[in-house]
């Protein structure tokens, strides 16, 4: 099964299960796992559901739209070049073992 | 009446002859929401000849097609394509991509997650100032002075109004919420009393009424950089003014109504006021202060089995999606822990609230101010209910509170 790794501000990581279509946010929502909030329930109007890309993986992303961009910069923890919106990020096989870390807040 | 051959006769749809905008109905929904999901994902109301989906999955499903159930038709029960609408139409609500895609883009820039850290301190100490003032008076009735005062003291400030004149607000937006609504008599009153409030919303939705910096004069600006047109920048204003004031009344109301019925929540909140904005975002899964909109299709379509034809009304019970057992665990129960996203009472897909930054950044400082200052909120006398046609919340709470 392809997964996602988060890593969480204190360090720790967890490995979430995932499949195609399916976004990191709502990956990591239907964990349970704290550290995403995803107010909006994905609709890129929130901005809680902010991580930092692996630079590694950054460049395999697709481009961020002009709506993604706008909210990142109303985060609750500081944007970096990183920065990234997990519900936008939808799973493809590609990003097979992704890594992710999650901000200190959301909000 | 349902004439054969017509399009609720295609599949096997029941028919129900539920009335959701009838009075008996508003003062207890929840039995009805049940037997409208337990019917079937998709439901026949003879009534107002219109279908009607109350599972969180159609819901969500018609909610997140907009090009096959269109807005531009009217998010009531009025088919614009048929009859002349109350007001001029919104131009963010009852519109279509692309012209939807426009309007909305400058709202969401003039109400964006950067601009809410700009507001939080005013909107924060505001909060704080009227618990002092509620902690005062001990006993009060906590709509009025609690779930309306709150956000009267800091939205129309924040959209830059005028001093005079803001009592034509709330009357305001209650029309606009009742109009959603069949042609019964809460809609036919508002409309038959509506000539001022209006005449006041158009006035100061007006550039030149507005005070530099707030959320108005910021729209208006969008129009020199090219987004708007001159004529388009007032009913972008309106929109604020229509679904800004009321529907947060509404949704402070139902978390403190949540808060002094469930004690044990209260006491969570106490112990950690940080579960303060997920405390507000749950009352708004859970009382869903917007409790429908409406939906016309535009083309035939087929959802979970059922054929529906074009230029038919779909009603989306968001509140009942809110509490379809088939999404939520235990979901009759107000838990301030719960993990609340994917609800439905801000809506979802592209007209999803875009005031909802502002909604939550209320409800958060106004729960927080309340768990850090309050030991205990009673309930103190019989709480009355306000009849609107898409809103639901109280008219009067009275409680008494013990500080801290
Ligand atoms: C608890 C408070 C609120 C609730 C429950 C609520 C609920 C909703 C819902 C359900 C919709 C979707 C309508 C549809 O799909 O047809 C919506 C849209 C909208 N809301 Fe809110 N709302 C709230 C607060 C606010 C605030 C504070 C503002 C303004 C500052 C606002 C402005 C709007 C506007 C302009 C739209 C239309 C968006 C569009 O069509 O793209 N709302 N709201
Ligand atoms: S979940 Fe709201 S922006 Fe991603």
């Amino acid at each position: 099964m392809p997964a996602i790794i988060f890593i969480h501000s204190d360090g720790k990581s967890d490995r979430v299960e995932t499949g195609e279509g399916e976004s990191a946010m709502q990956a990591a929502t239907r964990h349970g796992l704290d550290g995403i909030l995803a107010e909006c329930g994905g609709n890129a109007m929130c901005a809680t559901c902010h991580v930092y890309v692996d630079a590694s993986w950054l460049a395999r992303l697709p481009d961020m739209a002009d709506d993604e961009d706008a909210l990142l910069d109303g985060t609750a923890s500081e944007r970096r070049p990183t920065s990234r919106l997990s519900c936008q990020i939808k799973f493809t096989p590609e990003l097979d073992g992704l890594v992710v870390k999650l901000p200190e807040r959301q909000v | 009446m349902t004439v054969s051959g017509s399009p609720a006769d295609s599949a096997s749809v029941p028919h129900l002859d539920v009335d959701p905008f009838d009075m008996k109905f508003f003062a207890d929904p929840y039995p009805t929401h049940q037997r409208l999901r337990e019917a079937g994902p998709v439901v026949y109301l003879d009534k107002w000849n219109v279908y009607g989906v109350a599972r969180y999955a159609e819901v969500h499903a018609v909610l997140n097609d907009p090009a096959t159930f269109c807005s531009s038709r009217g998010v009531g029960l009025s088919d614009f394509k048929k009859e002349t609408p109350w007001r001029p139409p919104s131009i963010i609500l009852e519109a279509d991509p692309p012209a939807h895609t426009r309007t909305r883009a400058v709202l969401s820039k003039v109400l964006s997650p950067t601009v809410m850290k700009q507001v939080r301190d005013r909107f924060a100490a505001a909060a704080e100032e009227r618990v002092d003032a509620l902690l005062d008076k001990r006993s009060f009735d906590a709509i009025t002075d609690l779930a309306e005062a709150y956000p009267l003291s800091i939205f129309p400030d924040a959209l830059g109004l005028k001093a005079e004149g803001r009592e034509h607000l709330i009357p305001y937006a209650s029309v606009v919420f009742n109009a959603f609504g069949p042609p019964n008599e809460l809609r036919q009153e508002a409309i038959a009393r509506s000539a001022p409030h209006q005449a006041y919303v158009a006035e100061q939705c007006q550039r030149d009424n507005l005070a530099p910096g707030g959320f108005g004069a910021c729209i208006h600006a969008r129009v020199d950089e090219g987004e708007i047109t001159a004529t388009e920048a007032p009913l972008l204003v309106r929109s604020l003014l229509s679904a800004g004031l009321d529907t947060t009344v509404n949704g402070i109301g139902a978390a403190v109504y949540c808060l002094a019925r469930f004690p044990d929540q209260w006491q969570r909140l106490r112990d950690d006021p940080t579960l303060a904005r997920n405390a507000f975002e749950e009352a708004v899964r859970f009382e869903s202060p917007v409790q429908t909109f409406f939906r016309t299709t535009t083309r035939e379509v087929e959802l979970a089995g059922v054929g529906i034809g074009e230029g038919e009304k779909v009603l989306m019970f968001l509140a009942a999606a809110n509490r379809d057992p088939r999404r939520w665990d235990k979901p009759d129960s107000y838990d301030i822990t719960r993990r609340t996203s994917g609800h439905v009472g801000f809506g979802s897909g592209i007209h999803m609230c875009v005031g909802q930054l502002v909604a939550r950044l209320e409800g958060e400082v106004m729960l927080t101010a309340l768990a850090r200052r309050i030991a205990k909120i009673e309930i103190t006398g019989e709480p009355k209910r306000r009849f609107n046609n898409t809103l639901r919340g109280l008219d009067s709470l009275p409680v008494t509170i013990t500080p801290a």
